[in-house]
């Protein structure tokens, strides 16, 4: 079932990229049908797991590389089962919400296809060799899409986030490298090295190989320094490319954290997992502070990103730091980490494709050259309204359940590190709402006027988005109740 | 004397003299057929090699002069393979050319020089090879006789193999006056003994390193690689900038296995020399705006990274296996690339490739395939290199020159990231003319096999199962 989630957005990717060529219309349907294939094995996945069974499930394997102990590996945990299916419902959104493709629309939906299948590989491996290659494809791919379709300085942005981006995977392949070389004979299987942990108690290279790998997936998340490629790439980005990279790319790098530097390196993970907790911490407050002074749009998004990767990453450190911490508190870490991947996923992307959907009408991004749109265009202001306060947090909504669950479990442990955290919080409410006041309240713009409320697709997908994040706001037990079931095997052997 | 032990060379060298035949018999216009022939014949010799390998154990032959183990029929097969490829994509090339026939003939002999250095287990055999493979490279070189890039090229080729052959050859009397003999099992037990004088052994290394770098294409005697890549008629720069090269591995790393149970470290030798190339090359590669001078400089960078997996030789099981994985990978991104170029009419400079992704679509992919390849980019062979590359020199303790190694491959990545680019993202000019149809096919042959071998990198470990590097690492 997994192994039909990758293969069918593979084949869409060929058949649209190297095909006959079909109308844009047709493209796009035929490509929104393969991008939304994975979401129904997914959901098939979700009903069949059991909440009592082992920690990885559905798994499939097939011998790759026996020398090098590396697989064709696929199985589910439940983080994985809830980031794979947030970005497979983003997928199906990018593809369809409109652009300008340029007259490349079977190459445009093609390319975003592949990056769906390695981004689902990513999530659904349970090899590290694989992990690795997909998480490097997906560079590749994300690449060519804002190179090829992005704003006037495009390219430049897209080598900027590709050398940032290969330089730390480069980083973290000699990481992964050491890790499973560490074990005789050499095994890439995530549940063999989660079970022996082989660098357990080695020390120096431990700690070193623990600092390569996480070196490489902070330079994705992003954290505070590694950060300067995302404003950049976001900018140049069009806006359903945007939505993808907040939304899918990002959480590679979180959910890396997790599965391979914690899961596999858990010793070593926990000695350092307070300085995480640090950087997490100057990453939400910077990301947020920068956030407030930028008034370009889109670069202000880009910004909260950061911060709210920050809490995600703060998340996982609490979930490891040593004493004092209960099992309770943990369980809380991991499930809150989990869910912020979740919401900012849903929340985030629905942000940059409402910024795409105002430049595609307004032609900028500088919110002073909007202002009292919301008499023009009621829907795209709701929807900017409700995206905006469940980014800052408010309760009902999905930000609030996952970031409520972080700082609770921070809080008991290491106060003041969360406590500066939540200035975090009162930074973001403020550059939201005074985004919302200048382009949406007070007086009317001139060029206001001429514009149209949003489009039947574009209204479609944030209502299903922000549906979404509505529905975990509200009730996000069933989700929890399957998070507590994967945290209970990761913590039960701690 | 067990011929059928050498039965792949000495079918190289009867290919190159029936070659020869025909070229002085044959009208002009029908000299191409000698490709058909060279095709042939490396075929032939191919087959032989790899039946050679398989059908009994490791072992040396002819006196102890000659290895036959996995890393000798891996590379020999590497170099038929290339010149097979290679000179089906020539005939169009060198169709006027009044000396077409002989090319083929001197192809052949170059291939043969390149299969003699790739198991060369005596000293002075290793010298026969090495001037085999270089007089035959300077005439290559300088094919096109008229044209003075041509020209120049053959001559910095000539200049700076008449300076490191010699150097070779004072390396392997400094061997002899070390070990009293040149056979290779004879030398590793000199060299393993304690009593045998460190610096003599270092000054023997540094000197035969030195001599063969010249044809890996390594520093310090690298630079006549860009100079062929660029003037050399392009079949005959494709095949220079990879068979001598594989064959001067496989010597390197046979020679420096002899230093296995020696008392100086030589492995830091060879990690220096691995440092200085890569990061020489992809550094010069930046700047290119040819694409032939920027596959040459690409080619010595590909030459520092080969040099790791010597570094670890006795120390990684996985270094042997990482050479083979190269010889393949490199062969196979090389000639791609280059067969683009050539079927692309040689056309060079960057601004000639704008836009090719939608004027010649298939061709600009087979490029990229081979560009990504050669950067590392998953899942092509070129991936697999890197991958066992690293490994092991993380397994020999050298993680310091993977590091080198990574920080090397970012570079290299703005240099082919930015031909692709050239090609996919600016509009495009008019459509290209195309020399032939053997050329594309070619570049379509090799760049789906680049991604297939990626898939299936097992075969580098089911080669090297049970063969060791003779005569010393056992």
């Amino acid at each position: 079932m997994l192994s039909a989630c990758l293969l069918a957005p593979l084949i869409g990717a060929a058949l649209l990229g190297w095909g006959p060529k079909l109308s844009a219309r047709a493209t796009l349907t035929l490509g929104a049908a393969f991008a939304a294939l994975p979401l129904v094995g997914l959901a098939v996945v979700w009903a069949r797991f059991d909440v009592n069974g082992p920690l990885f499930q559905d798994v499939t394997e097939l011998p790759w590389i026996p020398a090098l102990g590396a697989g064709y590996r696929l199985g589910v945990d439940a983080v994985a089962l809830l980031v794979a299916s947030v970005s497979a419902l983003l997928f199906v959104i990018a593809i369809l919400y409109p652009i300008d493709h340029r007259e490349r629309t079977g190459s445009y939906v093609a390319w975003l296809l592949f990056l769906e299948a390695v981004s689902l590989g990513l999530f659904l491996t349970l090899d590290l060799l694989m992990f690795y290659v997909c998480f490097d494809l997906s560079l590749v791919g994300m690449y060519f899409l804002i190179a090829i379709w992005g704003h006037e300085d495009r390219e430049r942005a897209a080598l900027k986030f590709i050398l940032y981006t290969l330089a730390g995977s480069l980083v973290m392949l000699l990481g992964i490298l050491s890790l499973v070389l560490a074990r005789d004979p050499i095994s890439f299987d995530m549940r063999v090295l989660i079970a022996e942990q082989p660098l357990a108690g080695t020390g120096l290279r431990a700690s070193l190989s623990l600092f390569a790998i996480v070196f490489g997936l902070l330079v994705k998340t992003p954290l505070v320094p590694l950060h300067t490629w995302l404003p950049a790439a976001h900018v140049e980005a069009p806006a359903p490319v945007s939505a993808i990279l907040a939304g899918v790319l990002l959480k590679m790098g979180t959910y890396g954290l997790l599965r391979v530097a914690y899961a596999c390196m858990r010793e070593s993970f926990a000695q350092y997992a307070a300085w995480l907790g640090v950087l997490a911490v100057i990453s939400i407050v910077y990301g947020a502070l920068v956030a407030l002074g930028q008034s370009h749009i889109k670069r202000r998004i880009a910004y909260t990103s950061i911060t709210h990767m920050g809490y995600t990453v703060l998340g996982i450190a609490a979930l490891a730091w040593p004493t004092p911490v209960n099992a309770a508190l943990r369980r809380l870490a991991l499930s809150g980490a989990a869910l912020e991947m979740a919401a900012h996923g849903l929340i985030t992307s629905a942000l940059f494709l409402l910024t795409g959907s105002l430049y595609a009408r307004g032609h900028s991004f500088d919110m002073h050259a909007y202002g009292g749109l919301m008499q023009r265009v009621p829907r795209l202001t709701a929807a900017m309204i409700v995206a905006s306060f469940a980014s800052l947090g408010l309760p009902g909504l999905a930000g609030f359940v996952a970031e409520f669950q972080i700082f609770s479990a921070a809080l008991a442990s290491r106060p003041w590190l969360a406590a500066t955290a939540l200035l975090g919080v009162l930074i973001t409410a403020a550059l939201f709402l005074q985004l919302l006041q200048v382009v949406f309240f007070g007086s009317e713009a001139d060029h206001a006027r001429k514009l149209t409320d949003l489009g039947p697709i574009e209204t479609a997908s944030l209502a299903l988005l922000l549906g979404a994040s509505v529905y975990m706001g509200i009730a996000p037990g069933f989700v929890i109740e399957l998070l507590d079931a994967t945290a209970s095997h990761l913590l039960g052997t701690n | 004397m067990p011929l059928q032990d050498l039965a792949a060379e000495l079918a190289l060298l009867a290919g190159a003299c029936v070659c020869l035949v025909f070229a002085l018999i044959l009208p002009q216009r029908l000299q191409g057929l000698c490709a058909l022939l060279a095709v042939l014949t490396c075929c032939i010799a191919a087959g032989l090699a790899l039946h050679t390998a398989v059908a009994a154990p490791p072992r040396l032959t002819f006196s102890g002069t000659f290895a036959l183990d996995a890393l000798s029929a891996g590379v020999i097969g590497c170099v038929c393979g290339t010149t097979a490829l290679l000179a089906a994509a020539s005939p169009r090339w060198f169709a006027r050319d009044p000396r077409h026939g002989e090319y083929y003939a001197l192809l052949l002999l170059a291939a043969l020089g390149a299969a003699l250095l790739a198991g060369a287990s005596d000293a002075t055999e290793l010298l026969v090879a090495m001037l085999l493979s270089s007089v035959t490279g300077y005439t290559l070189a300088s094919y096109h006789r008229a044209s003075r890039m041509s020209a120049e090229a053959g001559a910095k080729y000539f200049l700076l193999g008449a300076l490191s052959n010699p150097l070779l050859l004072l390396g392997v009397v400094f061997v002899y006056a070390l070990a009293g003999g040149t056979r290779y099992s004879q030398i590793f037990t000199t060299l393993s003994s304690a009593s045998a004088d460190a610096a003599l052994q270092t000054t023997a290394l540094a000197l035969v390193l030195v001599g063969l770098a010249f044809e890996l294409g390594a520093a310090p005697t690298h630079s006549w690689v860009p100079d062929v890549s660029q003037g050399a008629p392009a079949p005959a720069a494709a095949f220079l900038t990879v068979a001598p090269k594989l064959g001067a591995l496989a010597a390197i790393a046979r020679f420096c296995a002899l230093y296995a149970a020696s008392v100086i470290d030589w492995r830091l030798l060879v990690a220096l020399l691995s440092l200085v190339t890569m990061t020489l090359g992809n550094l010069a590669a930046l700047w290119q705006q040819d694409v032939r001078r920027l596959l040459g400089w690409s080619s010595v960078s590909q030459a520092g990274y080969a040099l790791i997996g010597v570094v670890a030789l006795g120390r990684s099981s996985l270094a042997l296996p990482s050479l083979l994985t190269f010889a393949v990978g490199y062969a196979l991104a090389n000639v791609a690339a280059f067969a683009t170029v050539i079927a692309l009419r040689g056309r060079t400079r960057f601004a000639d490739y704008r836009g090719l992704s939608r004027a010649r679509p298939w061709h600009a992919m087979a490029l990229s395939v081979a560009l990504l390849s050669l950067a590392g980019i998953p899942p092509l062979i070129g991936f697999g290199v890197k991958l066992t590359l690293f490994a092991a020199a993380i397994q020999a303790g050298y993680s310091w020159l993977a590091l080198a190694a990574v920080i090397n491959t970012v570079i290299s990545l703005v240099y082919y990231l930015r031909l692709i680019a050239t090609m996919v993202l600016e509009p495009a000019l008019e459509r290209p003319a195309l020399l032939g149809a053997a050329e594309t096919a070619v570049a379509a042959c090799t760049s789906i096999l680049i991604v297939l071998t990626g898939f299936a990198l097992q075969f580098a470990f089911a080669a090297v199962r049970g063969s060791p590097l003779l005569p010393a690492l056992l």
